[in-house]
Order: C-alpha cells, then structure tokens, then sequence
C-alpha cells in the first residue's frame, strides 16, 4: 500500500537467553543455579570422597591439600557431604515447588476462568491451606507420617501451592476481561483453547520467577527442618543436618559451621538473582521499562 | 434464502443496582448478502450491545429478554454453547475498536491468525494461506509479519491484520465494532478505504457500528439510526442523508461538523439529554428532546413502514 509502511524496519526479536546474559545480576544467578545443578547431578563423579564413609581418626579436621572444607566430628569429608547435599537440597525443593507450581497453575486457571461456584469452593480450599501455620503444619504432618523425603515434599506442596494458585487465579480473572479474549471468543475459540493457548503463556511468566525466587525458601525449609531432625535423616548429607552436626561441635571446629552455611547462602543467592533476572527479560512487554 | 444475519425483536437489559437497564428494545434489522448496514447512533444508544448480542457475546450482567438473531435462518441463542462457538468465526466473525488490546501480546501474529483458523479448521491455517489473507488486507510484506509480536505492529496495521483475521474463515457476516474510532484520521481513512475494497471481494453481509457518520456514508448501502435502544429510522444511505423523516435522524445530521457552516462559529448540538433507560418514559423515547412533539407523542409511537427496509419510529410521519 502505502511506502511510508514499507519503510518501518523493526529490531530483530532478541532471545530471552541473550537478553538473560546481558544482565549482570540475571548472569550471575545463571551461573550460581548452573553450578549448583551441575554439582547435583555429577556428585557420584566430582565428590572426593564417600559422603557417608566413617575416619574417626580424621575428625575435625580444618581445611586442607586433602580435605579441601575439613572434616566433620565423624571425619567424613565435608566437602563430598556439601556436594551430595547439593543433590538431596536442588531435588527435594525443585520437585516440590514443580509439582506445587503445577497444581497451583491448573487450579488458579480453572478457579479465575471457571464457574463463580467453583472459584469459591477453590478460593475457600486456598485460604484455609495458608491460614495454617506454616511449621506446625509441618510439625503436624512429620509427626503422623514420619520424617523422610517424601513426608517434606508432600509438605512442602501442601503448603506452597496456594500461593501460586492465588496468583494464577488473580492474573486470569484480569486477563478473562481482556480485550483479546473476547476476540477469541469473538472467533469461536472454547473455554479449553483460551485456557491452555492464551491465558497460559500470559500467566506463567510471573509464576516462573515466583518459583524461581520460592526455591531458596524450599531450601531453607529443608535444611530448617533437617537441622531438627525432622526432614532428611542422618547420616544422609543435607545441608541441614551438616549445619544441625557442626553446631554440636561449634567450639572445637567452627569451620564446619561456616563452611556449610556457604552453598545455602550462594544457592539462596543464585535462585533470587536468576528469578530477578527472569523476570526483567520474560515480559515482551517489559522490553520498554528498560529506557524509562 | 434466509439472510445470512437478521435480528429479530431482540431486546436486551442490563441488571443496574438502580434496576432494569434497557439498553436495547424490540430491534429487528436483517441484511442480506452483499450488503453493508450501518448502526449509527450516539454514545449510550445500544448500538454496541447489539453488536455483542449479535455475536451472543454480552457482558457480565447483560441479558436477552426477547427475540432471537438468525445466522443464515438458525436462531444461534437458542442453539447449545457448542454449536454457537461452531458458529463465531466461521459464520459470523467480528472486528473490534481498539486493535491495540485485540491481541494476544504473547503470541506472533502468524500463530494467532494460525489459532482463530485452527479452532474450526486446521486445514486453512497454513502459513500460505495466513500470508494470502493478510496481502488481501492491504500488509506490505505479509510472510514477515507472521513472526512478528503484535506491540510490534502500529494500530493501524493491527486493525489490518484484525480484518484479516475476521475473513480467514469467510464468514457470511461481518460485524465491525467502531472499527475506526481507535485510530487516528490517516490511519481511519486507510481502513476506510481497505473495508471498501472489501466490499467488491466479499461476498458475505457487512455490519458497521460506527457513531462516525462520515464511515457511514462511504461505507454503508443502508442505515440504521439508534436511539435509547430502539431503531427510529432505516433506510438507503441516501434517503437517510438526504431524505431523513426521523426529528432525531435530523438533528443528529445537522450536528456533524463536517456539514456544519464554519463562518457560524458554533456547533451546533442536540439538546437535553438521553433519557434514563431504566425509567423509561411511556411515549416516545425523543420527546423530551424534539422540537416537532406533537400531543400524541406521550403515547408508544407508531413504526411506519414505507417502503421494504425503509421505516421510521415517529407519530409525525404518515404512511
């Protein structure tokens, strides 16, 4: 038609992984949540030692050419007990708040597109699921269950998915309001499609930095919940336990304390740098605020 | 055979805390195939509400209390929800005022003309076929807009692609919801100029809301004029602009400032206001605005027929 039009030329879309890198901060968790994940899936391989294998004779040792972290008040090298740790901590927080995200978002899809009564019924399931105290939930649930990995998964769903569902629900009943969903329906699409296709992808991107910035919390709770002795049991190396054996043993080797606070702080770190990252790049529409 | 829309005494109400707003009342307009009918009327006269029921899409708290709208001669409120979704897009499709908020902002344009054809028949939704229907509505370029974001798009160009996705099915009817009200003036007259085209390749009906009267007089073959939810005047475009029966039809064509005397200095305007829709005086709706009334306007007002498509809502006017 008209060649002014001809002559807009627009920027090449950039790739979320390109624009991730850009960033500072969104760099720096990549590279602390790549680290971490790398150490959890080849600990059998990069860990010196056998996490669990007793030497007495070696206890407390203080870092050295050996023990790179020291040893512990059995003499089991801290740090293969850190790098295992890093398995049971990434595993259990990423399958709990993965499945918690996955019910989260099913749920607050269907309560904020769904029938009135049905979001009622599941906006009353959400409420009184928070209004438990989240440690005396736990403390309730260990206790019929027994400690163990599954018991805080479990927990740790139950506890986490209404925060997510709430979310979902909150951005769907904005978005169902949405111009471009009435063109939908306008063009006969059904309730299945504007779910899935198009309330979807405009919900999951805040719920992926919520995640993101959630994961740290899981792996606090695992490590609050090990360290009394109420989630992953002895001797398996959690980082919680590592912490829970080193403060028994705070005076002659303050080094163990120290040394397994670290992979908490930098995982904590790592997680919250990559949502904050995330979530200046996933947003199309926050490519503007950059200038602003 | 039937007309492909036609509406038939629909009335629709909306529930207001303060009662029962009619927003649209005993409406019955038809247009057959080729044709292009214009919805003309001022803010808050219905016309928009009419639109929407005609695709059954109302909003929360609208509801039809009478009538029913044929598409092709089958009533779709009265068809189950399946069958209505069946219905949009394949046989009636709608274009909506603003472009800017009509899209998907996560997803290409090429997957969302993909998605509107998709949901009837995935077969048409071939990137061919996408890059066909948008260099039929005008996009320079066409195969490099399918990866394109939509708040990559100018809105003038959004309006485009949005007409483009009203026909990726050929539907029978096209309704187009103020579909230049959005836009600046150049970019109006291009759509314009793009919805004209269409007339000579579509051979479905044509429905355009639009207050612009400008739009209707280059556009439209017949007009209907709205007022407080009813229809007071239709007929030909030229009988309407030039031939208008209706006091309100009349005053509203003197207001247009694109006739308006300009070494008068002043626009002119209608006065008084749209009475309240849920009370309702028992007489004519214009009354209390008309310049003409007659004793016998307190009572309903006659709808005069004059001629096939031609009547007008007015106790002045003899048959």
């Amino acid at each position: 038609m008209s060649s002014a039009v001809d002559d807009i030329t627009l920027p090449a879309r950039r790739g979320i992984g390109r624009a991730l890198l850009r960033d500072p901060m969104g760099l720096a968790g990549l590279v602390l949540v790549v680290a971490f994940l790398a150490m959890a899936l080849l600990a059998p391989w990069i860990a010196p030692y056998d996490p669990i294998a007793l030497n007495v004779k070696a206890k407390f040792q203080p870092p050295s050419a050996a023990h790179w972290a020291g040893t512990d008040h059995l003499g089991r090298d801290l740090l293969s007990r850190i790098i295992w740790g890093a398995r049971l901590a990434l595993g259990i927080s990423i399958t709990s708040v993965g499945i918690a995200g996955a019910l989260g978002l099913v749920l607050g899809l269907v309560a904020g597109y769904g029938p009135r009564w049905l979001d009622s019924a599941l906006v009353l399931v959400f409420d009184s699921m928070s209004s438990l105290p989240m440690i005396f939930f736990a403390l309730a649930v260990i206790t019929v269950l027994g400690p163990g990995t599954t018991t805080l998964i479990l927990v740790i769903v139950l506890v986490s998915f209404p925060s997510y569902a709430r979310l979902i629900r909150t951005q769907t009943l904005s978005l169902s309001g949405a111009d471009y969903i009435l063109a939908e329906r306008a063009m006969g699409a059904g309730p299945v499609r504007i779910i899935f296709r198009h309330l979807l992808p405009n919900v999951v991107g805040p719920m992926v930095i919520l995640i993101c910035m959630d994961i740290p919390v899981v792996i606090m709770l695992e490590a609050g919940l090990s360290y009394l002795n109420l989630g992953v049991k002895p001797p398996s190396p959690s980082w919680g336990n590592i912490l829970a054996e080193g403060y028994n043993s705070l005076r002659q080797a303050p080094h163990i304390v120290v040394i397994a606070g670290i992979p908490l702080v930098l995982a904590t770190l790592g997680f919250t740098f990559l949502g904050e990252g995330l979530r200046d790049v996933l947003d199309p529409r926050g490519a503007g605020r950059r200038w602003t | 055979m039937s007309a492909p829309l036609s509406v038939e005494n629909l009335s629709v109400v909306y529930r207001v805390a303060g009662g029962i707003l009619q927003a649209v009342r005993d409406v019955s307009l038809s247009v057959q195939r080729g044709e292009v009918l214009g919805i003309m009327g001022e803010s808050g006269c219905g016309k928009s509400t009419l639109a929407a029921a005609m695709i059954n899409l109302l909003p929360v708290g609208a509801e039809i209390r009478q009538g029913g709208v044929r598409i092709n001669g089958t009533d779709m409120l009265k068809l189950p929800p399946a069958a209505q979704r069946a219905l949009r897009g394949q046989s009636v499709a709608m274009v909506f005022q603003d472009p800017m908020t009509a899209f998907n902002p996560v997803l290409t344009i090429g997957r969302q003309l993909a998605d509107f054809a998709g949901a009837h028949d995935p077969a048409r939704a071939t990137p061919d076929r996408l890059v066909a229907m948008l260099a039929r509505v005008g996009i320079p370029n066409p195969a490099r807009f399918l990866d394109r974001y939509p708040h990559e798009l100018s809105g003038g160009m959004r309006q485009r692609v949005a007409i483009a996705a009203a026909l990726l099915m050929q539907p029978d009817v096209l309704i187009a919801d103020e579909p230049t009200t959005a836009l600046d003036v150049t970019m109006e007259a291009q759509i314009i100029h793009l919805l004209r085209d269409l007339r000579t390749s579509f051979d479905g009906a044509i429905v355009i809301v639009t207050h612009h009267l400008g739009v209707i007089a280059e556009l439209c073959d017949r007009v209907a004029v709205m007022y407080a939810g009813e229809v007071v005047e239709e007929g030909t475009v030229d009988a309407i602009f030039h031939a208008a029966l209706h006091p309100y039809t009349r005053a509203l064509l003197a207001c247009d400032p694109a006739v308006v005397d300009p070494s008068s200095g002043r626009l002119p305007t209608i006065a008084g206001r749209i009475p309240d829709l849920t009370a309702l005086p028992p007489g004519c709706a214009f009354l209390t605005r008309c310049t003409m009334a007659l004793p016998a306007c307190h009572n309903p007002p006659p709808r005069v027929l004059l001629a096939e498509g031609r009547s007008v809502l007015c106790h002045r006017v003899q048959p």
